[in-house]
């Protein structure tokens, strides 16, 4: 567990010092001087997730629900316990409805596979939006292209948020399912995704939300949201790679057949057939990523311990902050991202081009994306082949930002015509 | 680090800027499109032939000051080539820009062309620019092996 004195020692939004907090990062201390700003690519990681997964495999290590031994039956509890720690986290109502897997786009091919390929038919509806990174495009056309489902998706508005009167017009009695990010990678775009999924149910269709970028930056309570499915990433949200999230309700999960075969997910196997565990190890084959799963618990620990409402806080102010330095800058144009932006500045610098740009920003020691951020479409369709973008963490402070606006400054000077 | 002024030297924010032979070929004897997924660069390579000569080569399309710069450089050096000579300067510049091995020498006027394009080579010193530097390369090799095919730098 971390100090208590992380948090509530600085009067600042969020109430935790970015400064002190660096601290807990050893990237920092290894890379001095550095300002990472894509934590929307994949987050740094506290030293307590770091030195958790080199303890656990110096000191608890064994397979999980296999040995009678009991090293492993410490192994299987400690699994377990992230598990239940994966169910405090979205405030899930049981801690069987969470599936451990590789990450967001492994648990949305898992539902599309699983879920869709059951029970969808030809002539059904996805329905998705214009604001989906690749993930949640490319599950859905594969399905379409193996059973003749309909991808449907929803457009954005002129501002850059989701056009809440035009999806409304979109779903149908065809509509099956809603698959939606919670928050926009390449934009910041807030989705209101609480309208999204009670619009959704009113038509019967299910609900799937990635919550890639949202799950570091807000309180997610799957009750209270009423969705069908939730997805995150372990590796945004602080923890290590390979591990991620599926939130699924259990009366759909239980329906569901495996979409992988292996050890793990049985109960019984013959030469002629097999029988199958309950979720979640019906979907679990094969040794799951324990010390993945154990160091996530330990970054929702993390999370907890400096509070997800000061989180929030943090990464608004840090926003709204952000959007202030970046507009003062000339030629640059903000991406834009609706009626709430929070924690992605995505922007465009007249004259220079993205590569070349983050380019001159790494000379600065500023690390940015620049690209389509696996959001091709949505990119394409802001008139843009690329973007730069910023991303936050509750790492960064003011500084970075200021720091970053220099960079950009030193850009256009080498750029200017 | 190296100096970023090395990577960006004038002559690559020139053309960068102000980039040459920037136009379409009405009706070229060879064209083929290069399109780099990572970043969503694109460019079109046109050449018109005469016999084994280059009589006429340009290009449009969309990219960064390097993959610009790049393109606009080729299509200076390469008028009046032939393929042969157009296929010898690619795989030198290929060699320097990559860090691998350059090979013989160039004979004269092309070692002189190849001394144009040097400046571009400073990308080996940026692994993830490479394929900036190359695409319009690409493009070029394709159009000349099968007219009107499109090359991802994958």
């Amino acid at each position: 567990m971390r100090p208590a004195s992380l948090r509530r020692v600085y009067p600042g939004p969020g109430g935790f010092d970015p400064q002190v907090l660096k601290r807990e990062f050893p990237i920092f201390t290894n890379n001095p001087g550095l300002v990472f700003l894509d934590t929307g690519a994949s987050a740094q990681k506290p030293r307590s997730v770091i030195d958790r997964i080199a303890n656990y495999y110096s000191t608890d290590y064994a397979n999980v629900h296999r040995g009678v031994y009991r090293l492993s039956a410490r192994s299987t509890e400690l699994f377990e316990e992230a598990r239940e720690k994966m169910r405090a986290f979205l405030n899930a109502a049981d801690s069987r409805e969470i599936v451990f897997v590789r990450g967001a786009t492994e648990g949305i091919n898992l539902v599309a596979q699983s879920w869709g390929a059951t029970f969808l038919k030809a002539g059904d509806e996805v329905l998705i939006s214009e604001l989906e990174h690749h993930s949640n495009i490319v599950p859905w056309q594969l399905l379409r292209d193996r059973i003749g489902i309909r991808l449907v998706v929803a457009p954005i508005d002129a501002t850059g948020g989701l056009n809440l009167a035009t999806f409304e017009g979109l779903l149908s009695p065809h509509t099956r399912l809603v698959a939606m990010t919670h928050l926009a990678n390449a934009t910041g775009a807030l989705v209101p995704i609480e309208t999204v999924t009670r619009l959704a149910h009113r038509h019967g269709a299910k609900v799937l939300i990635d919550g890639c970028q949202a799950a570091p930056r807000l309180t997610v309570d799957v009750q209270a949201l009423d969705c069908d499915f939730y997805v995150f990433s372990g590796h945004k949200t602080y923890g290590p790679t390979g591990i991620g999230v599926l939130y699924g309700r259990y009366e759909l999960l239980s329906e569901m057949p495996p979409w992988q075969g292996g050890g793990e997910m049985i109960l019984n196997v013959t030469f002629e057939k097999s029988e199958f565990q309950d979720p979640p190890h019906r979907f679990e084959a094969g040794t799951p990523d324990i010390s993945g799963a154990i160091g996530l618990g330990t970054a929702i620990d993390f999370i907890e311990e400096l509070g997800r409402d000061n989180i929030l806080e943090h990464e608004e102010a840090l926003t709204g902050y952000g959007v202030d330095q970046l507009s003062r800058i000339p030629d640059l144009r903000l991406v834009e991202a609706g009626q709430r932006r929070l924690g992605i500045l995505s922007f465009d610098l007249e004259g220079v081009h993205p590569h070349d740009l983050a380019q001159v920003l790494d000379q600065h020691q500023v690390a940015v994306r620049a690209g389509h951020h696996c959001a091709q479409p949505l990119v394409e369709k802001l008139g843009l082949a690329a973007t730069t973008r910023a991303s936050l963490g509750v790492y960064n402070d003011e500084s970075d930002i200021d720091r970053l606006a220099e960079a950009l400054e030193a850009a256009r000077e080498m750029f200017a015509r | 680090m190296m100096d970023l002024r090395e990577l960006y030297q004038d002559i690559i924010l020139d053309h960068g800027r102000h980039p040459r032979n920037f136009r379409a070929i009405e009706h070229p004897t060879h064209f083929a499109q290069g399109h780099n997924p990572l970043c969503g660069d694109r460019v079109t390579v046109y050449l018109t032939l005469d016999g084994d000569r280059i009589a006429d080569v340009s290009f449009q399309g969309r990219g960064c000051a390097i993959s610009t710069a790049a393109a606009s450089l080729m299509t200076e050096v390469l008028k009046g080539k032939t393929v042969a000579e157009a296929r010898a300067l690619f795989a030198q510049f290929h060699a320097r820009a990559t860090g691998g091995e350059p090979g013989p020498d160039l004979p004269e006027p092309l070692a002189e062309e190849m001394d144009r394009l040097e400046p571009l080579t400073g990308v080996k010193a940026y692994p993830a620019r490479v394929k900036c530097a190359t695409l319009s390369w690409h493009a070029l090799e394709a159009a000349l092996k099968s007219p009107g095919a499109t090359v991802k730098t994958e």
